[in-house]
């Protein structure tokens, strides 16, 4: 591939240990106002968008009486924050307990959904007996969902309704990030793998000491689909859960903020912070573990990941 | 017996030598020796008997055990429970001893109006995201490649990706807490007297907010495909086109455009095979808010009819027929983006 003469300036600039910005390639016509102002104003205007809505139920869930009653229900920015709102939602058990029906499937989901779509996508990543047959079991889940019911009476069958595993085990394996997986086993050396067998190392020494450390980026992020999954799974929870005990927090979540239920008989709130604040409690603690995971993940996007493996 | 397993093995290696030869892979790929019979040209040298390929692959076989049990389990098992479409399926009786009824319940289905108006609105829906929701994406990536700054670059994207990863849920009370009756909006509306405007409850608008709400969530995400796709365009076609006089415009429309052409008609072939699939969690949340009127969508019908209703039978004979007709159209779609050049399915999704 020849190199322009503004990748050469980037390769240089890197050399000389300044980070890599390119800057306006000298061909390129330099920026016009308009232009920029355009862009400048779609990507602001995109970014408010979706920075408002966080920010509206961060501040209000933090806003006290007074000032929302002031501001007719919403703030942007709490003059005087308290916690009062989350004190009483944490004052029965009640949410703490949806916090750890989520954080248990959530954990226990995706480390056995890392585990079966590695062994999975590893086995199948490779020239083996029984590796295509089992290949196009997998692949075949593309094309064909086998529908909501017959599902629903599996899990029934399978007598996990109304357990937590019914919010687990369904979820433990999706075709998508098998792919994404196996795409990127396929891409190791096979060189690596023969020296390992020649010291004679057995499979499961060659996956664990060769294969998985050379594959963290792909482990982070399908991982991370699998935890998001699991965390943001609300539909599950409303087919196979009747047991309030037994709610993860998105079925709070939908029942008391989406659906406006009353609170009261679930904590037994009397007074103290607004309802208004309280809903945006349960909607900031259903969206902060997502924001605290997201910024250490998000580093791996754009290595190309998950755009090698769409590529093939 | 062994003969067969050895034939099926040869084919296999062929098979797996051969650069591009699974449907799931493109381009050219790195042999791979010494485990399966090593091949000349395709040609296998030597075959190796199945029962040394056992003993050396069981590690490797013990692998796929979990996943396999996952698949028959959760996958396999569950498509044949879909024999309760052909039945009078009553819970207590069980699949074993319930009546056959034959197609009735397709029959019934075919003269229940709600399953039409399901299958309009599911159409409906599918067109509007495709008119609304399929040029964002590209548009935003053009966006975003045009940005000479690698630092608002990233911020930018990083925000963007954000609202994929949350909840269907999250994303609806978003949108209540800003757009709804008591929400934002309408608040400062009220404060400044004008009328409020029923942005979430109005059947009418309905399918424009859903197309909204997918791309508020998704539409950063999904660029990141083009995004891929545009870093992939060499570099030096936009520096010869600029020096031959060609400015910003022409350079997208000759070069930016074609490299992306590809991609483009795929993701849109693709997204046509899946036109039954609209979304499910998304409808079923605002159900109740718009009425089943609008947001009563294929999904929706079957766990409505099957699940709440008890027409278990019914609603497994929606979700079959969406399933098998999705599953047909999917395959067309390949097939269409096979007979023009392009690598399959696997651009379905991106995440």
């Amino acid at each position: 591939m020849t190199t322009t003469l503004h990748e050469r300036r980037a390769v240089k600039r890197r050399s000389k240990g300044l980070t890599f910005n390119p800057g306006r390639p000298v061909w390129k016509e330099p920026a016009s106002p308009f232009y920029n102002a355009v862009k400048g104003v779609i990507i602001g205007g995109i970014s408010l968008s979706i920075l408002i809505p966080i920010l509206l139920v961060v501040a209000t869930s933090l806003a006290d009486d007074k000032q929302l009653i002031a501001a007719g229900g919403y703030v942007l920015w709490p003059t005087h924050p308290t916690f009062a709102a989350y004190h009483e939602i944490f004052s029965s058990d009640f949410m703490f307990r949806a916090l750890g029906v989520s954080a248990f499937i959530t954990a226990v989901g995706t480390a056995l959904a890392l585990f079966i779509t590695i062994t999975l996508a590893y086995a199948t990543s490779r020239p083996v007996m029984f590796g295509r047959p089992v290949l196009l079991l997998v692949l075949f889940t593309l094309l064909f969902a086998p529908g909501l019911i017959p599902m629903f009476l599996m899990v029934k069958q399978l007598g996990l309704l109304n357990t937590v595993w019914s919010l687990i085990l369904p979820g433990t394996f999706a075709a998508f990030n098998f792919v994404v997986m196996r795409s990127f086993f396929m891409n190791i050396p096979t060189e690596l793998i023969e020296a390992a067998r020649i010291d004679g190392a057995s499979d499961f020494m060659i996956l664990r000491r060769i294969v998985l450390p050379l594959s963290k980026a792909v482990v982070a992020v399908v991982g991370l689909f699998y935890a998001v999954g699991f965390w943001n799974a609300f539909f599950n929870a409303m087919l196979y859960i009747n047991d309030q005990t037994l709610y993860p927090v998105q079925l709070v979540l939908r029942n008391f903020v989406v659906q406006g239920g009353s609170m009261a008989d679930a904590i037994g709130v009397t007074s103290a912070p607004p309802p208004q604040s309280l809903q945006m409690a349960i909607v900031v603690i259903a969206l902060l573990p997502i924001l605290i995971v997201y910024p250490f993940l998000q580093k791996h996007f754009n290595k190309g990941v998950i755009t090698g493996a769409i590529k093939g | 017996m062994s003969q067969m397993q050895q034939e099926s093995a040869r084919k296999q290696a062929v098979a797996d030598d051969r650069p591009g030869a699974g449907p799931e892979v493109h381009g050219p790929r790195r042999a791979k020796s010494s485990k399966t019979a090593p091949t000349h040209d395709g040609i296998p040298v030597r075959t190796i008997s199945w029962k040394t390929r056992l003993r050396r692959d069981r590690q490797m076989i013990l692998m796929m055990v979990p996943g396999v049990l996952f698949l028959a389990l959760f996958f396999y098992l569950p498509i044949l429970g879909n024999v309760i479409a052909f039945q009078d399926y009553q819970p207590f009786l069980g699949i074993t001893g319930s009546d056959w009824v034959g197609l009735q319940n397709f029959v019934d289905l075919y003269f229940n109006p709600d399953f039409w108006v399901a299958l309009r609105n599911t159409i409906v829906l599918a067109v509007w995201q495709l008119v609304l929701f399929f040029p964002v994406p590209l548009g935003l990536a053009l966006i975003v490649d045009s940005l000479i700054s690698t630092k608002i670059r990233r911020w930018f994207q990083s925000l963007v990706y954000l609202p994929h990863f949350l909840s269907w849920v999250l994303v609806i009370a978003l949108f209540q807490q800003v757009l709804g009756g008591a929400g934002l909006v309408n608040n400062t509306l009220r404060d400044m007297g004008l009328d409020t405007i029923p942005f979430m409850t109005n059947p009418d608008t309905f399918p424009l907010l859903a197309t909204i709400q997918l791309v508020w969530k998704d539409a950063g995400w999904a660029m990141i495909i083009f995004l891929a796709s545009l870093a992939a365009i060499d570099g030096s076609l936009y520096e010869a086109a600029a020096a031959d006089g060609a400015g910003r415009w022409r350079r997208m429309w000759h070069i930016t455009l074609p490299g992306l052409r590809s991609i483009i008609v795929l993701l849109l072939i693709l997204r046509i095979g899946d036109i039954l699939s609209v979304g499910f969690e998304q409808f079923l949340l605002q159900h109740d808010a718009v009425g089943a009127g609008a947001a009563e969508v294929l999904d929706t019908f079957t766990y409505f009819a099957g699940v709440v209703g008890g027409g278990w039978s019914i609603g497994a004979a929606a979700g079959l027929a969406k399933g098998v007709v999705g599953a047909l159209l999917i395959y067309a779609a390949n097939k269409v983006a096979h007979k023009m050049g392009e690598p399959g399915i696997f651009q379905k999704k991106v995440g």
